[in-house]
Protein backbone atom coordinates (compact mmCIF):
# COMPACT_ATOMS: atom_id res chain seq x y z
CA UNK A 1 0.00 0.00 0.00
CA UNK A 2 1.47 3.15 -0.47
CA UNK A 3 1.53 5.56 1.57
CA UNK A 4 0.63 9.32 0.38
CA UNK A 5 1.17 12.48 2.04
CA UNK A 6 -2.01 15.27 1.86
CA UNK A 7 -0.85 19.08 2.85
CA UNK A 8 -3.72 20.85 4.09
CA UNK A 9 -4.36 24.36 3.75
CA UNK A 10 -3.21 26.50 7.07
CA UNK A 11 -6.87 28.32 6.64
CA UNK A 12 -8.75 24.65 5.25
CA UNK A 13 -12.25 24.90 6.46
CA UNK A 14 -12.45 28.06 7.83
CA UNK A 15 -15.65 30.39 8.00
CA UNK A 16 -15.98 34.16 7.75
CA UNK A 17 -17.25 37.28 6.23
CA UNK A 18 -20.65 39.53 6.58
CA UNK A 19 -23.36 40.22 4.21
CA UNK A 20 -21.26 42.71 2.25
CA UNK A 21 -17.90 41.01 2.06
CA UNK A 22 -17.10 37.03 1.29
CA UNK A 23 -13.52 36.11 3.07
CA UNK A 24 -12.66 32.53 1.80
CA UNK A 25 -9.09 30.77 1.68
CA UNK A 26 -6.88 30.94 -1.82
CA UNK A 27 -6.56 27.58 -3.39
CA UNK A 28 -3.08 26.25 -3.38
CA UNK A 29 -0.68 28.51 -5.24
CA UNK A 30 3.03 27.98 -5.90
CA UNK A 31 5.28 30.96 -4.78
CA UNK A 32 8.83 32.13 -5.43
CA UNK A 33 10.54 35.24 -4.11
CA UNK A 34 12.69 36.97 -6.57
CA UNK A 35 15.70 39.26 -6.19
CA UNK A 36 17.11 40.33 -9.95
CA UNK A 37 19.20 43.92 -10.87
CA UNK A 38 17.83 45.90 -12.65
CA UNK A 39 19.81 44.98 -15.96
CA UNK A 40 18.81 41.18 -15.67
CA UNK A 41 14.84 42.00 -15.22
CA UNK A 42 14.62 41.44 -19.29
CA UNK A 43 16.50 37.99 -18.86
CA UNK A 44 14.14 36.70 -15.45
CA UNK A 45 11.01 37.93 -17.49
CA UNK A 46 11.76 35.83 -20.79
CA UNK A 47 12.43 32.84 -18.52
CA UNK A 48 9.52 32.84 -15.86
CA UNK A 49 7.25 33.91 -19.11
CA UNK A 50 5.79 37.05 -17.32
CA UNK A 51 7.01 40.55 -17.63
CA UNK A 52 8.14 41.63 -14.52
CA UNK A 53 6.25 44.85 -13.24
CA UNK A 54 9.21 47.78 -12.97
CA UNK A 55 6.52 50.40 -11.95
CA UNK A 56 6.22 50.86 -7.72
CA UNK A 57 2.64 49.10 -6.64
CA UNK A 58 2.26 47.52 -10.26
CA UNK A 59 1.65 43.38 -11.15
CA UNK A 60 1.97 41.76 -14.16
CA UNK A 61 0.11 38.18 -15.50
CA UNK A 62 0.77 35.99 -18.32
CA UNK A 63 1.06 32.50 -18.68
CA UNK A 64 -0.78 31.57 -15.30
CA UNK A 65 1.55 33.58 -13.63
CA UNK A 66 1.34 36.84 -11.44
CA UNK A 67 4.02 38.83 -10.89
CA UNK A 68 3.89 41.51 -8.32
CA UNK A 69 6.79 44.37 -7.31
CA UNK A 70 7.55 44.36 -4.20
CA UNK A 71 10.79 46.51 -4.33
CA UNK A 72 12.93 47.98 -6.84
CA UNK A 73 15.19 44.73 -6.99
CA UNK A 74 12.37 42.26 -5.58
CA UNK A 75 9.28 40.43 -6.87
CA UNK A 76 6.87 37.66 -5.61
CA UNK A 77 5.97 35.52 -8.43
CA UNK A 78 2.51 33.37 -7.74
CA UNK A 79 1.23 30.62 -10.10
CA UNK A 80 -1.85 29.09 -9.13
CA UNK A 81 -2.12 25.38 -9.24
CA UNK A 82 0.56 22.47 -7.41
CA UNK A 83 2.72 23.89 -5.32
CA UNK A 84 5.25 21.83 -7.34
CA UNK A 85 5.04 24.42 -9.58
CA UNK A 86 7.48 26.52 -6.84
CA UNK A 87 10.00 24.25 -7.59
CA UNK A 88 9.37 24.51 -11.48
CA UNK A 89 9.72 28.69 -11.15
CA UNK A 90 13.05 28.39 -9.48
CA UNK A 91 14.40 25.92 -12.09
CA UNK A 92 12.57 28.10 -15.41
CA UNK A 93 14.26 31.35 -13.16
CA UNK A 94 18.30 29.25 -13.42
CA UNK A 95 17.62 28.52 -17.00
CA UNK A 96 18.15 32.66 -17.30
CA UNK A 97 21.52 32.27 -17.12
CA UNK A 98 21.55 35.92 -15.13
CA UNK A 99 22.49 36.48 -11.45
CA UNK A 100 19.81 36.19 -9.45
CA UNK A 101 17.81 34.68 -6.33
CA UNK A 102 14.83 33.10 -6.40
CA UNK A 103 13.08 31.27 -2.82
CA UNK A 104 10.07 29.10 -2.83
CA UNK A 105 7.64 30.26 -0.56
CA UNK A 106 4.91 28.59 -1.37
CA UNK A 107 4.70 27.02 1.87
CA UNK A 108 5.44 29.86 3.65
CA UNK A 109 2.78 31.98 2.69
CA UNK A 110 -1.32 31.57 2.32
CA UNK A 111 -4.09 33.76 0.56
CA UNK A 112 -7.07 34.98 1.61
CA UNK A 113 -9.35 36.40 -0.96
CA UNK A 114 -11.44 39.42 -0.06
CA UNK A 115 -14.72 40.13 -1.80
CA UNK A 116 -17.86 42.09 -2.02
CA UNK A 117 -19.00 45.86 -2.03
CA UNK A 118 -17.12 45.87 1.59
CA UNK A 119 -13.90 44.53 0.21
CA UNK A 120 -11.57 47.84 0.48
CA UNK A 121 -13.40 48.85 3.78
CA UNK A 122 -12.66 45.49 5.24
CA UNK A 123 -9.03 45.61 4.89
CA UNK A 124 -8.87 48.91 5.95
CA UNK A 125 -10.06 47.91 9.26
CA UNK A 126 -6.31 46.99 9.88
CA UNK A 127 -4.27 48.25 6.86
CA UNK A 128 -3.50 52.05 6.06
CA UNK A 129 -3.34 52.01 2.47
CA UNK A 130 -5.37 54.30 0.83
CA UNK A 131 -7.21 51.59 -1.29
CA UNK A 132 -9.61 54.07 -3.42
CA UNK A 133 -9.33 53.30 -7.05
CA UNK A 134 -7.11 56.02 -7.95
CA UNK A 135 -4.68 55.38 -5.88
CA UNK A 136 -5.23 51.25 -5.89
CA UNK A 137 -6.39 50.41 -8.71
CA UNK A 138 -7.39 46.62 -9.93
CA UNK A 139 -3.85 45.02 -10.77
CA UNK A 140 -2.07 47.27 -7.63
CA UNK A 141 -0.33 45.45 -5.47
CA UNK A 142 1.64 46.29 -1.89
CA UNK A 143 3.65 45.06 1.05
CA UNK A 144 1.78 46.30 3.68
CA UNK A 145 1.07 46.27 7.21
CA UNK A 146 -2.56 44.69 8.26
CA UNK A 147 -2.85 44.80 12.37
CA UNK A 148 -0.08 43.35 13.78
CA UNK A 149 1.09 41.26 10.49
CA UNK A 150 2.70 41.88 7.32
CA UNK A 151 0.65 41.66 4.38
CA UNK A 152 1.15 41.40 -0.08
CA UNK A 153 -2.01 43.02 -1.36
CA UNK A 154 -3.04 42.38 -4.69
CA UNK A 155 -6.57 44.24 -6.38
CA UNK A 156 -7.64 41.42 -8.60
CA UNK A 157 -10.88 43.47 -9.61
CA UNK A 158 -12.75 46.78 -8.28
CA UNK A 159 -14.36 44.74 -5.53
CA UNK A 160 -11.78 41.97 -5.00
CA UNK A 161 -8.47 41.55 -3.22
CA UNK A 162 -5.58 38.79 -2.51
CA UNK A 163 -4.12 38.95 0.99
CA UNK A 164 -0.94 37.18 1.09
CA UNK A 165 0.17 36.39 4.65
CA UNK A 166 2.97 34.52 6.26
CA UNK A 167 1.00 30.64 7.01
CA UNK A 168 1.61 31.29 10.98
CA UNK A 169 0.08 34.97 11.25
CA UNK A 170 -2.92 33.40 8.82
CA UNK A 171 -4.92 32.48 11.91
CA UNK A 172 -4.70 36.19 13.06
CA UNK A 173 -5.10 38.00 9.34
CA UNK A 174 -8.51 35.86 8.73
CA UNK A 175 -9.71 36.89 12.75
CA UNK A 176 -8.98 40.56 11.66
CA UNK A 177 -10.50 40.01 8.41
CA UNK A 178 -13.78 38.57 9.55
CA UNK A 179 -13.97 41.37 11.87
CA UNK A 180 -13.60 44.21 9.47
CA UNK A 181 -15.77 42.45 7.02
CA UNK A 182 -18.68 42.61 10.27
CA UNK A 183 -17.84 46.00 10.71
CA UNK A 184 -17.87 47.24 6.71
CA UNK A 185 -21.49 45.71 7.03
CA UNK A 186 -22.57 48.18 9.99
CA UNK B 1 -0.75 59.79 11.87
CA UNK B 2 2.48 60.80 9.84
CA UNK B 3 2.94 59.95 6.05
CA UNK B 4 6.37 59.57 5.24
CA UNK B 5 7.44 59.70 1.62
CA UNK B 6 9.08 56.75 0.52
CA UNK B 7 11.84 57.72 -2.55
CA UNK B 8 11.47 54.09 -3.75
CA UNK B 9 7.87 53.54 -3.98
CA UNK B 10 7.44 57.37 -5.09
CA UNK B 11 4.73 58.10 -2.55
CA UNK B 12 3.36 58.73 0.48
CA UNK B 13 2.97 55.82 3.06
CA UNK B 14 1.77 55.47 6.67
CA UNK B 15 4.33 55.32 9.12
CA UNK B 16 3.55 51.79 10.05
CA UNK B 17 5.09 51.09 7.23
CA UNK B 18 8.46 52.40 8.44
CA UNK B 19 11.41 51.92 11.19
CA UNK B 20 13.78 54.33 12.11
CA UNK B 21 17.58 53.11 11.50
CA UNK B 22 19.44 56.01 13.30
CA UNK B 23 21.48 58.34 11.86
CA UNK B 24 22.44 59.42 8.58
CA UNK B 25 25.75 59.84 6.55
CA UNK B 26 28.02 58.00 9.11
CA UNK B 27 30.99 56.46 6.85
CA UNK B 28 32.78 53.63 8.13
CA UNK B 29 36.62 54.32 8.34
CA UNK B 30 38.85 52.94 5.70
CA UNK B 31 41.35 51.62 8.09
CA UNK B 32 39.20 50.30 10.56
CA UNK B 33 41.70 47.91 11.84
CA UNK B 34 44.45 50.71 12.20
CA UNK B 35 42.16 53.46 14.39
CA UNK B 36 42.32 53.98 17.95
CA UNK B 37 39.73 52.98 20.68
CA UNK B 38 38.46 56.37 21.02
CA UNK B 39 38.17 56.55 17.12
CA UNK B 40 36.26 53.54 16.81
CA UNK B 41 33.90 54.75 19.62
CA UNK B 42 33.42 58.04 18.30
CA UNK B 43 32.11 56.04 14.72
CA UNK B 44 30.48 53.04 16.56
CA UNK B 45 28.62 54.20 19.62
CA UNK B 46 28.56 58.10 19.70
CA UNK B 47 25.79 59.83 18.02
CA UNK B 48 25.12 64.19 17.73
CA UNK B 49 21.27 63.39 19.35
CA UNK B 50 20.24 66.80 17.50
CA UNK B 51 17.55 68.86 18.68
CA UNK B 52 16.01 70.45 15.52
CA UNK B 53 16.72 69.09 11.89
CA UNK B 54 18.68 65.68 11.56
CA UNK B 55 19.38 63.43 8.88
CA UNK B 56 18.29 59.96 9.49
CA UNK B 57 18.07 56.76 7.57
CA UNK B 58 14.60 55.04 7.31
CA UNK B 59 13.43 51.84 6.29
CA UNK B 60 10.46 51.16 4.57
CA UNK B 61 10.27 47.45 6.40
CA UNK B 62 6.84 46.67 5.92
CA UNK B 63 6.68 47.82 2.11
CA UNK B 64 9.48 48.01 -0.43
CA UNK B 65 12.24 46.82 2.35
CA UNK B 66 14.30 50.03 1.06
CA UNK B 67 16.62 51.83 3.84
CA UNK B 68 16.81 55.90 2.41
CA UNK B 69 17.65 59.23 3.85
CA UNK B 70 15.41 61.26 5.69
CA UNK B 71 15.59 65.19 6.92
CA UNK B 72 13.07 65.56 9.97
CA UNK B 73 12.83 68.03 12.45
CA UNK B 74 13.06 66.53 15.83
CA UNK B 75 11.28 69.29 17.58
CA UNK B 76 8.14 69.31 15.44
CA UNK B 77 8.37 65.58 14.31
CA UNK B 78 7.93 66.96 11.05
CA UNK B 79 9.74 65.28 7.70
CA UNK B 80 11.37 67.93 5.90
CA UNK B 81 12.35 65.71 2.94
CA UNK B 82 13.61 62.33 1.82
CA UNK B 83 16.11 60.61 -0.61
CA UNK B 84 17.46 57.35 -1.84
CA UNK B 85 20.10 55.81 0.39
CA UNK B 86 23.68 56.58 -1.41
CA UNK B 87 23.38 60.00 -2.40
CA UNK B 88 24.99 62.41 -0.63
CA UNK B 89 23.62 64.59 1.76
CA UNK B 90 21.18 66.62 0.09
CA UNK B 91 20.65 70.49 1.30
CA UNK B 92 17.18 71.16 2.23
CA UNK B 93 15.52 73.55 0.77
CA UNK B 94 15.71 77.40 2.05
CA UNK B 95 11.37 77.48 1.75
CA UNK B 96 11.14 73.86 3.38
CA UNK B 97 13.65 75.03 6.46
CA UNK B 98 11.96 78.45 7.25
CA UNK B 99 8.25 76.48 7.63
CA UNK B 100 9.82 73.75 9.56
CA UNK B 101 11.14 76.94 11.90
CA UNK B 102 8.32 78.47 11.93
CA UNK B 103 6.81 75.48 13.02
CA UNK B 104 9.34 74.49 15.86
CA UNK B 105 7.78 77.99 17.59
CA UNK B 106 4.17 76.30 18.15
CA UNK B 107 5.20 73.13 19.31
CA UNK B 108 4.98 72.76 23.50
CA UNK B 109 8.71 71.20 24.28
CA UNK B 110 9.22 69.59 27.35
CA UNK B 111 11.53 72.20 28.70
CA UNK B 112 8.42 74.97 27.90
CA UNK B 113 6.12 73.12 29.70
CA UNK B 114 7.92 70.80 32.25
CA UNK B 115 11.72 71.78 32.50
CA UNK B 116 11.19 74.62 35.21
CA UNK B 117 8.65 72.33 37.00
CA UNK B 118 8.42 74.10 40.66
ZN1 LIG C 1 9.12 52.08 -0.29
Amino acid sequence: MVEVATRTLPLSGVHGGSSKVRLEPAAPAARINLRVRAEDVAALSAALGVDLPVRPKTSASANGRTALWIGPDEWLVIAEGNTDIGSMLVAAAAKSGALHSATDVSHRNTAILVSGAGAAAAINTGCPQDLSLQAFPVGACSRTIFGKVEIVLLRTAEDAFRVEVWRSFSDYAFGMLAEGARDAAL
Amino acid sequence: MLLIHCPYCEEERSELEFRWAGEAHIARPENIAAISDEEFAEYFFLRNNEKGVTYERWRHIHGCGRFFNAARDTVSDKFLMTYKAGLPKQPIPAATKAEAIAEEKTVETWEQTEGDAR
